[in-house]
């Protein structure tokens, strides 16, 4: 075939296939990127669940690991601390799921048009600001006994000053203050409470975009019909605000399970485990002082990931009814 | 608008509602003015109980000084900047690629890889850890800048394509169906018509990209080990262990870490936010 054939059947090829061809140029870096460090992990991590392995290679640079089938899963099965987190994974599920409620109730106290309102806005939004390390910080010392605002409201409220003969002050006090998170009953629960913090801010700049938005004579025609309070609330406003519901839930669903940064900072999964959840039990198990454990790792993980997937399906399963709807 | 304007209220009620909108924000970010106390004040205050009075000296300079000086807190600061950039360059260019590819051209893939990079957005990051860090550990990029960044941009790319590519299909159809029709090419297209459109969309996702990378915490801990390439969130926790009981020097490290968030967040608050609530509307 001469040259010039050739390049004339190539271009008419091309120019044919174009809108074939041209969205996978665009796609295509995205694509590899995406799969080298997200997707192609995802199968790895799942098939290194059935094998052990202290993460070596041997001389040959041949991994080291064993398959030992189900060997991970059943010894899960029969681990305390793998029920442990799973239940404060559940609790925090359920608990975290307060900011919905909470964000819609601060956005409605402060859906009004006064000065400064805007300012407003923005200070109560800051918490989502911040990282969660800074704001398990603020709130290790928040709790604290001895210095944190914890201690001194409980030393104001129940404790006697008193001086004693060297001049030094010191605290008599009816019962001791609390040390939340040294409680093994308590600590979860303070945890969640200062990871709710950043989370109501986010819900509650959802809801205001929400709000926004809602339509005003749906509104006025309620009122003409007598509506007000929460009979307005439940039956006009909260079904215009399902999107924002949608994503307030989805946002907080997947917050909630990825729990890791603020019980890394304030216990470390302890007192004697108590606060631990999967995603920490799983990096703790990981990487430990003992040396590293893979694979028990990565048998945590892909449950933790199994949880997920149920919850990814059915965001996904949405989306997928309101693409059709657009079309 | 809902609940009724206050304005339509009484004006005690209207009183009422001002006086309290402050009170209202001081408890909410007490925690936060609770830090900043803290991190003006002297050891002496803390140790003698002075948690809430008014400081008896004023130490602002001195403590956020000390922080850099008695620490590696520059180093950490600096790595954060050097991760966080090239990320966000990356997964915004990246997406803005991928989501016009997604979101213009009808091809059977198009949802299903859509739904991918979804998915891929939502999962639980432990599932990624071993093979990324054993991954990174191979390739000698364990422990370095070059390591985190790469990693967090391919992450990052997952939710910058969701929205690149739902901001893009929602951009109007006709002004692509005539450039084609006039002739012009594909890559014409997305350079001439769809880049400067989504211009918003890409100031968005920058400052949300630079929030989510600066805030990280688990990756700086999975992928370095030394001091080198620490970013700050791991930088934080270092410092908190070496100054135990410091606690004004805890709180100024702290609210330094939290600073380049903030700023970026106040300004640049209407992309931010008009970032976070797509989709809270339809």
């Amino acid at each position: 075939m001469p040259a010039s054939e050739f390049q004339a059947t190539q271009t008419s090829w091309m120019s044919r296939n174009k809108l074939a061809i041209t969205p996978w140029i665009f796609l295509i870096p995205a694509l590899i990127f995406f799969a080298i460090y997200v997707v192609i992990p995802v199968f790895q991590s799942i098939t290194l669940s059935f094998y052990q392995w202290n993460g070596l290679y041997d001389v040959n640079g041949n991994s080291t690991a064993v398959w030992v089938g189900l060997e991970n899963y059943t010894k899960l099965w029969t681990d305390p601390k793998f029920w442990i987190s799973l239940k404060n994974n559940v609790l925090w599920l359920f608990l975290f799921l307060l900011a919905v409620p909470l964000g819609l109730f601060i956005a409605l106290f402060l859906n009004q048009t006064v000065m400064g309102m805007r300012f407003y806005k923005s200070m109560f939004f800051f918490p989502f600001v911040i990282s969660q390390v800074v704001v398990g910080l603020i709130f290790g010392w928040f709790y604290n006994p001895d210095f944190g605002v914890v201690g001194s409201i409980w030393k104001f409220m129940f404790c006697e000053e008193t001086t004693n003969i060297l001049g030094n002050v010191t605290f008599k006090c009816s019962s001791p203050p609390p040390d939340i998170l040294s409680s093994a009953k308590f600590a979860t629960y303070g945890i969640i409470a200062a990871g709710l913090w950043p989370q109501v801010a986010y819900c509650m700049i959802l809801y205001l975009t929400g709000l926004n938005n809602v339509a005003a004579d749906q509104i006025e025609a309620g009122r003409l019909d007598g509506a007000k309070g929460w009979k307005m609330l439940w039956y006009v406003v909260l079904p215009q605000l399902k999107p924002a519901t949608f994503i307030a839930v989805v946002v907080t669903v997947i917050g909630a399970l990825r729990s890791f940064d603020m019980i890394a900072i304030m216990t470390q999964g302890g007192p004697y485990g108590s606060t631990n959840v999967l995603s920490y039990y799983m990096f703790e198990t990981a990487i430990s002082e003992y040396g590293e454990r893979y694979g028990y790792g990565s048998a945590i993980a892909t449950v933790l990931f199994a949880i997920m997937l149920v919850f990814i399906s059915y965001f996904l399963w949405r989306m997928y009814q309101d693409e059709r709807g657009a079309r | 608008m809902f609940p009724r304007p206050i304005e339509h209220s009484t004006p005690t009620r209207r009183f009422g509602y001002q006086a309290f909108l402050p009170v209202a924000l001081i408890l909410w970010l007490l925690p936060l003015l609770a830090i900043f106390m803290t991190s003006i004040r002297s050891a002496k205050d803390i140790n003698s109980g002075n948690v809430f009075g008014i400081p008896t000296e004023f130490r602002l300079w001195d403590n956020y000084s000390a922080v850099f000086i008695q620490s590696e807190a520059a180093t950490y600061m600096l790595n954060s900047v050097l991760i966080t950039v090239p990320t966000v360059a990356i997964s915004v260019t990246l997406s803005c690629l991928a989501g016009y590819a997604l979101a213009i051209y009808k091809f059977r893939v198009a949802l299903p890889l859509f739904f991918l990079f979804v998915a891929g957005n939502f999962i639980p990051f432990q599932i990624l850890m071993v093979p990324v860090r054993d991954m990174s550990v191979q390739t000698g990029l364990y422990d370095t800048i070059a390591g985190q960044f790469l990693f967090h941009a391919a992450f990052q790319t997952g939710f910058c394509t969701l929205f690149m590519r739902n901001f893009i299909k929602a951009l109007p159809f006709d002004l692509i169906e005539s450039a084609r029709i006039e002739g012009v090419k594909e890559w014409q297209i997305f350079w001439y018509v769809v880049l400067p459109l989504v211009r918003p969309a890409v100031a968005a996702l920058a400052v949300l990209i630079f929030t989510f990378v600066w805030n990280d915490f688990f990756w700086a801990n999975v992928l370095t080990q030394g001091e080198d390439a620490k970013p700050i969130t791991a930088g934080i926790r270092a410092l908190n262990g070496q100054f135990v009981n410091n606690w004004h020097l805890v709180s100024a490290a702290s609210l330094l870490a939290a600073m380049p968030p903030v700023a970026m967040f106040f300004l640049m608050q209407k992309h931010f936010i008009a970032g976070l609530t797509m989709g809270a509307v339809k």
